[in-house]
């Protein structure tokens, strides 16, 4: 009885407020590609200054996985008497927090590059852009894509927190439900961010493998009559 | 009058943090058309001195001159076009199938896509994969002896007037190189390529080498032609590098071409004859089967162009005995140290 009484409030819940959780659902959509937007033009030339020493990429992951470990409440706390509470705080967290998981994995992206198909490409005239478009870029997207999903996903679960410091999105629900300790909310909340992360991480992993095969020269390839 | 195809000017490399030079003071001078060889062991400067012809790696001091030009007054780009470069690694592009492949430098050069087609056809007939589906396939999809035919076709796309290659054979089994080495003579004699081929295969140096450089410590220690080089060795280290090897394998890369000598007496084909682009184990097999001492050579148009006497093989004779003298030493060393 119980039971059934929770399952209609929850729905219940829903006819009442869906517009609201959709409002919500775009505001944390908007958090999560702004801080992505940001991210990946920050990333990829880092990590192609990065590739060229050693000393210079060991020393940058040491600092950005340093910053990583610092719990994102923490983080928040810090950058309000700077950037105020609000979006620009969270999105300003998040992309330092994104850094450290995308310019790994690109990094390691532009290592996994045969060192021999880049003497070729040097060696029959391929100036540095036309290696970076044609060559490098290409080769690197499996692992680039790999770290870019990883960061949706992690942006995604990161953004609830935000909530906290008044940046909207689904957190929102959390700490209202945990607040007026309301169930309904709280499961709301959760659900509409699994499923984003759900949906993310499918929609993402169909673009990985496809870059992944087309990398490896594996894409069936369209016979011309 | 011959083109002088590439110079180098006291050549020399010192690579950052090295104690010693990879290459010191070489200076030499190949004519368009001519095919050498590069011969050397790992570590005698083979590698980087091919590498510096096309800027791979930068000379320390001296230059080099591509067709009367200062290749460092060039625009590195645009001179890289001009030259085919093929390593042993191959280093196709994995995402693009072989047309793609075979098409980046004329794309770069902004061909139209009808003159773009007809030479990858073209190119793919020339290395033996002429069938129309090896070009959608991706360089996976291929044998390495296939990539490697792509990669020299590739490296050939935009007409270069130079070729420069790596131990582009040094990874593929012995069967397939032996074709891939017929071929490349093939082609170049075809299309007349001025190439640097760099191995450290005695026997590939001699069979596609018009002429050989051999190097070891960063120098050259000769450059001339087999011929001279195995009756004319200029130092020990020649001297004993061609002594290393059977004789009868050293008459199976030898050209009879690189053999010929003035006719001495007025020419009668019933004397036996032999096609210039056979080899001296083919000539041995002939003075064999006829029991003559001297032989006519013959070219494409079956023209006497010249005679191959059996007391040019005597000459070799010699020379292996020394080795056979050299190995009881080698082995009598050997033994000493044992006791040790």
């Amino acid at each position: 009885m119980i039971m059934t009484n929770s399952i209609a409030d929850f729905f219940n819940y829903f006819g009442e407020y869906h517009d609201d959780l959709l409002i919500m659902v775009a505001q944390h959509l908007q958090i999560v590609l702004t801080v992505l937007a940001i991210s990946i033009i920050i990333a990829v030339p880092l990590s192609l200054v990065l590739y060229q020493s050693q000393l210079l990429s060991s020393i940058v992951l040491a600092i950005l996985g340093a910053l990583y470990a610092i719990p994102s409440l923490a983080f928040f706390a810090i950058l309000i008497p700077i950037c105020g509470l609000g979006m620009p705080t969270a999105v300003t967290v998040l992309v330092v927090y994104v850094q450290f998981i995308l310019v790994r994995n690109t990094l390691a992206g532009f290592k996994s590059v045969d060192a021999s198909i880049l003497e070729a490409g040097r060696g029959m005239g391929l100036s540095k852009l036309q290696l970076f478009v044609k060559v490098q870029l290409p080769l690197a997207l499996p692992s680039l894509l790999g770290g870019l999903r990883l960061a949706v996903i992690a942006t995604i679960g990161m953004t609830t927190i935000a909530a906290s410091i008044g940046a909207g999105g689904l957190g929102t629900l959390l700490f209202d439900g945990l607040r007026m300790d309301y169930a309904v909310k709280i499961v709301w909340g959760t659900v509409l961010a699994f499923l984003l992360s759900w949906a993310a991480n499918r929609i993402l992993l169909i673009f990985e493998r496809r870059s992944l095969k087309k990398s490896r020269g594996e894409l069936k390839t369209a016979i011309r009559n | 009058m011959t083109n002088i195809a590439l110079e180098l000017v006291n050549i020399t490399k010192k690579f950052a943090h090295a104690e010693t030079n990879s290459v010191t003071g070489v200076s030499l001078t190949i004519n368009e058309g001519d095919f050498v060889t590069i011969l050397g062991t790992s570590g005698s400067g083979k590698t980087t001195l091919l590498k510096m012809v096309n800027r791979i790696y930068e000379s320390t001091s001296g230059d080099i001159f591509f067709y009367g030009e200062n290749i460092k007054k060039l625009k590195v780009e645009d001179y890289r076009r001009k030259i085919g470069y093929v390593i042993q690694q191959i280093g196709l592009f994995p995402h693009m199938t072989v047309e793609q492949n075979i098409a980046t430098v004329p794309k770069i050069l902004h061909w139209n896509k009808e003159k773009i087609n007809a030479r990858v056809d073209e190119l793919l007939k020339l290395v033996g994969l002429g069938d129309e589906h090896y070009k959608k396939r991706y360089p996976k999809q291929l044998s390495g002896g296939q990539q490697q035919r792509i990669g020299l076709a590739r490296a050939m796309a935009a007409d270069p007037q130079l070729m420069l290659m790596d131990e582009p054979f040094g990874a593929i089994d012995a069967i397939t190189r032996q074709n891939l080495q017929d071929e490349l003579i093939n082609i170049q004699k075809k299309l007349n390529k001025t190439i640097l081929f760099v191995t450290h295969d005695i026997n590939e140096a001699f069979k596609l080498g018009d002429k050989i450089i051999i190097m070891d410590k960063g120098e050259v220690q000769q450059f001339d032609t087999p011929y001279n080089i195995l009756f004319h060795p200029a130092n020990d280290f020649v001297k004993q590098l061609i002594e290393t090897e059977n004789i009868i394998n050293r008459l199976k890369v030898l050209r009879v071409e690189n053999f010929v000598q003035p006719l001495t007496q007025p020419t009668k084909l019933a004397d036996g004859v032999i096609h210039n682009d056979k080899f001296l184990d083919d000539v041995l097999a002939k003075f064999f089967e006829t029991g003559k001492k001297r032989l006519v050579v013959i070219d494409d148009q079956e023209e006497p162009i010249g005679e191959i006497s059996w007391d040019q093989f005597i000459q070799l004779k010699k020379i292996q005995d020394n080795v056979v003298r050299l190995d009881v030493q080698k082995k009598n060393i050997r033994r000493v140290n044992d006791h040790d």
